[in-house]
């Protein structure tokens, strides 16, 4: 706050753009000047976000990346909603990295959630200096005006004005400071909580939108990189005389890795680089290299035996974890009935529909990036960092990511490109192939989890006992991170809704021999599974219906109060379990070969249900229907957060039926989609999505809720269908798909 | 090899530009006349991001050479047909996309579909699009678009 008192008043006035929003945002106020947003003339420009045009159009600045959530519709629909604007006259720009938008890393579902309030106060702030300029000009008080779409009204002689025709007496007002601002009632929303479509739509169906992959840069070369197919590993030597024989390959140089610093960034892992006139040229290119490596310590990587392994090690006492309580074993001692069960999920990959790349323009002291990036901030810094350029020089323009699911969050792909046009002195465009994407990425980890949980006379769960391992995302940061944290334990282990008295985590060891990294809905993909599976093992083994039993379970109405402003509702989590039911007509009778299954998850703060039909003929698995019910509190855009979960209902499929990742000596066995699979149209089910009303909530996660409660009721369902447990992931591995 | 010079079609417009000729169409018509509508997604015929059609036919332009395409009529998402402007307006209706990504390739496909049967059912949906992928999931949007589109047309007949 320092340096605002030093900014006289009349700066102040000119630059309250950044001021205001930096007040509210949280941002960082003491940003150089020449950050501010600049005053256009002829235009009214309040904050950091909206900018008006005489013609009456307006510009809404998105801050957070866009890969798929609608978040570019999501935050301008709740500006214009406060402005009271005509949505026809909104275009949405995409934000550079900078902090003075506060934060832009899109990851975690918390887009909505942390920046719906500050976005309104956007809109709010826009409209109050519009009815001040009228009330100016007819010479009333403010109170008689209000605005109404895309005009101001005097509310006396009802004579309006335009929006556009406000600017530039607009433009010279102060801005109203926070404590003046007036939010509206939730009753008076005119597009929060209702459906928007996307703003994308027709860049969308003309192949019109730009990401990353379509920059082009005049004179731009295109880069490949053969990566060592052992993580960390390095080139020992190579041959490069037949790749350079591909016609327009223009030069193969190796890259060296860069290491990122304990705690922080990403870095690359360095290789050899292959530049072309084109990106065949460059595919061509790196095919044609005749590359021998040092595998380095992974090689003896095998993640088959690391299942057994990690299997081994939850079949033995682990660490204790907080968060533990009352006294397991004195209770499995007096339980009528024990149950027992170990389940494993693989390591998994993103697989966004664009592969990773980046284009980049190294010039002395410069840096210019246009990349699909989930954190464009961290990707700033991390340039910045490794080649030594004041940040303020270097440039991050956000794309569209044609899909990100926390692939794009690490920018391992930025500094390849700033590194290989800062050797080659031009601009340049690295392009992964599929097969760099499935073989050098950052993994969401495998898991393995031992359930063991004691059931009284009365079907009453008395003891659960749950033992987990997976390599730890913090081992990316840190070198030796051998258990996985308490943040990742958090993801539904220690935070699991259930009320059991006697309960006891532990967590063993893990090591990681490949980068790990975090994927859509991250450890809850594990937890979630563990869970619900074992729940309905119990359920079972208590002759109890599943949902009585998860209603049981889940225990009296009560609100548990933690750190965050968002508590936890027992009568939330009930409720979505109720409303699927409902939904799904739980207790019909099925058709032959069919089975119902479910799992509920609560994360990133939003309540879940998920109910899965499925049939199995012949031992083949077809999922017919899901049902998911999500309360995610106040619901920003409604067809889009149905479009959200829709998508990760399939999302959610792909993991259960598909994925795998495996290594053999280090390297990645999977190459592309037809051994790396995704659900297709021909075995996707039929989706029914409710979402609760719950405009009075503060809204919460969306993105990432819908997706770990898919596996678990599968494999539910397979049960019911089969009689039949499927413990460990993928089911085609299982001879079920 | 030397680059050979090749004459394009593509949406009704003439393209004279020089490659190899071996060079899949994708590259050629992303990377050198620099139409990027036309997506990459895997390189080997498995995603469909980068659906065209060539003389009317369905086909992935990663995996199909720029010489085959001499002489022929190629069509891209930056071309427009009767059958893909009711996909649009459908698509439109429905909110399909989330990324967009696939969408290009989604769409050439539906039109190839729409070209072939005048009111597919959902197996003929099933079976024509189970080419692409959507990572984002949008399957349930897209079939129902698909009927959408069919049923545009049909009041405009
Ligand atoms: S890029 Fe051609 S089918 Fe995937
Ligand atoms: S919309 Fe993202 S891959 Fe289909």
């Amino acid at each position: 706050m320092s340096k605002i008192a030093k900014i006289n008043r009349r700066d102040f006035v000119k630059l309250f753009g950044l001021a205001s929003s930096g007040i509210m945002l949280g941002c960082n106020i003491s940003s150089d000047k020449k950050d501010f947003i600049p005053q256009v003339d002829g235009t009214f420009t309040p904050n950091l976000f909206v900018q008006i045009k005489k013609d009456g159009n307006i510009i809404i600045i998105a801050s957070r990346s866009e890969m798929g959530q609608g978040i570019r519709t999501s935050l301008a629909s709740a500006i214009a909603d406060e402005l009271e604007a005509d949505w026809q006259y909104i275009t949405v720009k995409q934000a550079i990295g900078h902090e003075k938008y506060g934060n832009q890393n899109t990851d975690g579902s918390r887009s909505v959630r942390t920046r719906l309030e500050p976005m309104r106060k956007m809109g709010a702030i826009a409209k109050m200096m519009l009815i001040t300029a009228a009330a100016k000009k007819w010479n009333i008080k403010e109170i008689d005006c209000k605005a109404e779409n895309h005009f101001i009204i005097n509310k006396n002689t009802k004579e309006k004005i335009f929006f556009g025709d406000l600017v530039e007496s607009a433009a010279l007002l102060k801005i109203p400071s926070d404590e003046n601002i007036n939010l509206k009632k939730v009753e008076d929303f005119k597009f929060i909580g209702k459906t928007l479509k996307s703003v994308d739509l027709h860049d969308f169906t003309h192949g019109k939108a730009i990401y990353g992959i379509d920059v082009k840069i005049p004179n731009m070369k295109y880069a490949a990189i053969a990566r060592c197919p052992v993580a960390f590993g390095s080139v020992k030597k190579y041959t490069k005389n037949k790749a350079e024989k591909v016609a327009d390959v223009t030069d193969i140089f190796d890259l060296e890795r860069l290491k990122p610093p304990t705690g922080k960034f990403f870095g690359m892992f360095g290789g050899v680089a292959v530049i072309a006139n084109n990106t065949w040229a460059a595919f061509q290119g790196k095919l044609a290299l005749n590359i021998e490596w040092n595998n380095g310590e992974n090689e003896s990587f095998n993640t088959e035996e690391f299942k057994k392994i990690l299997e081994e090690r939850v079949h033995k006492k682990g660490k204790l974890v907080p968060g533990s309580r009352g006294n397991v074993n004195a209770a499995f001692k007096n339980a009528e009935k024990i149950v027992e069960a170990t389940y494993h999920v693989p390591f998994l990959v993103h697989a966004p529909m664009e592969v990773p790349n980046a284009t980049a323009y190294y010039q002395k002291n410069n840096i210019e990036v246009w990349a699909p990036v989930q954190d464009p901030q961290t990707a700033r810094a991390e340039l910045a960092h490794f080649f030594e350029i004041p940040i303020e020089n270097i440039t991050v323009n956000v794309t569209f990511l044609g899909g990100g699911f926390g692939r794009k969050s690490k920018s391992d792909f930025v500094v390849e490109a700033v590194a290989i046009s800062k050797k080659i002195n031009a601009p340049v465009q690295v392009v992964w192939t599929r097969e760099d994407d499935i073989q050098h990425s950052f993994y969401h980890a495998t898991s393995a989890q031992y359930l063991k949980g004691g059931i009284d006379k009365n079907g009453q769960v008395t003891s659960w006992l749950q033992r987990v391992g997976f390599p730890s995302i913090v081992s990316s940061f840190k070198p030796i991170s051998d258990y996985a944290s308490g943040f990742e334990l958090g993801q539904g282990f220690t935070s699991n809704p259930y009320q059991f008295h006697n309960f006891r985590l532990e967590n063993v060891k893990a090591e990681a021999n490949l980068r790990i990294g975090w994927l859509r809905s991250v450890v809850h993909i594990h937890s979630a599974f563990g869970n619900n599976c074992f729940i309905d093992e119990l359920a079972f083994a208590a002759k109890k219906d599943p949902i009585q039993f998860h209603l049981e379970l889940l225990g009296k109405d009560r609100i548990v109060t933690g750190k965050s402003k968002f508590p936890y509702n027992s009568a939330r989590m009930k409720k979505v379990l109720k409303n699927t039911a409902t939904n799904a007509n739980w207790g019909k009778k099925l058709p032959e070969n069919h089975g119902l299954g479910v799992a509920i998850h609560y994360s990133f703060y939003s309540y879940v249900a998920t109910i899965v039909e499925v049939s199995v003929l012949h031992k083949k698995v077809k999922v017919e229907n899901i049902w998911t019910t999500i309360d995610c509190g106040l619901a920003l855009n409604k067809d889009n957060i149905k479009n959200q979960l829709e998508g990760a209902a399939i999302f959610g499929m792909s993991i259960a039926l598909y994925g795998k990742i495996s290594t053999k000596e280090g390297a990645v066995e999977q190459h592309n989609f037809f051994d790396y699979q995704m659900t297709r149209m021909k075995n996707a089910p039929k989706i029914h999505i409710d979402i609760l009303d719950k405009m009075h909530e503060p809204p919460t996660g969306v993105g990432e809720p819908g997706v770990p409660v898919i596996a678990p009721a599968i494999c539910n369902a397979i049960f019911n269908a089969t009689s039949t447990r499927a413990r460990s992931l993928p089911l085609v591995g299982f001879g079920l798909v | 090899m030397l680059p050979v010079n090749i004459n394009l079609s593509i949406n009704g417009k003439l393209h004279q530009i020089e490659a190899q000729e071996n060079m899949p169409l994708l590259w050629v018509i992303r990377d050198i006349i620099g139409l990027t509508g036309t997506k990459f997604g895997c390189g080997v015929s498995q995603c469909g991001a980068c659906s065209v059609l060539i003389d009317g036919q369905l086909t992935k332009s990663c995996s199909y050479l720029v010489s085959s395409a001499i002489g022929k009529e190629i069509f891209t998402i930056e071309g427009t047909s009767k059958n893909l402007e009711f996909l649009r307006k459908a698509w439109n209706d429905g909110n399909v996309p989330q990324c967009g990504y696939c969408q290009s390739g989604q769409l050439i496909a539906a039109t190839s579909l729409l070209n072939s049967i005048e009111n597919p059912t959902d197996k003929d949906i099933d079976d024509a699009m189970s080419n692409n992928i959507c990572r984002c999931g949008t399957y349930t949007r897209i079939k129902k678009a698909i009927h959408k589109a069919v049923a545009l047309k049909n009041e405009t007949l």
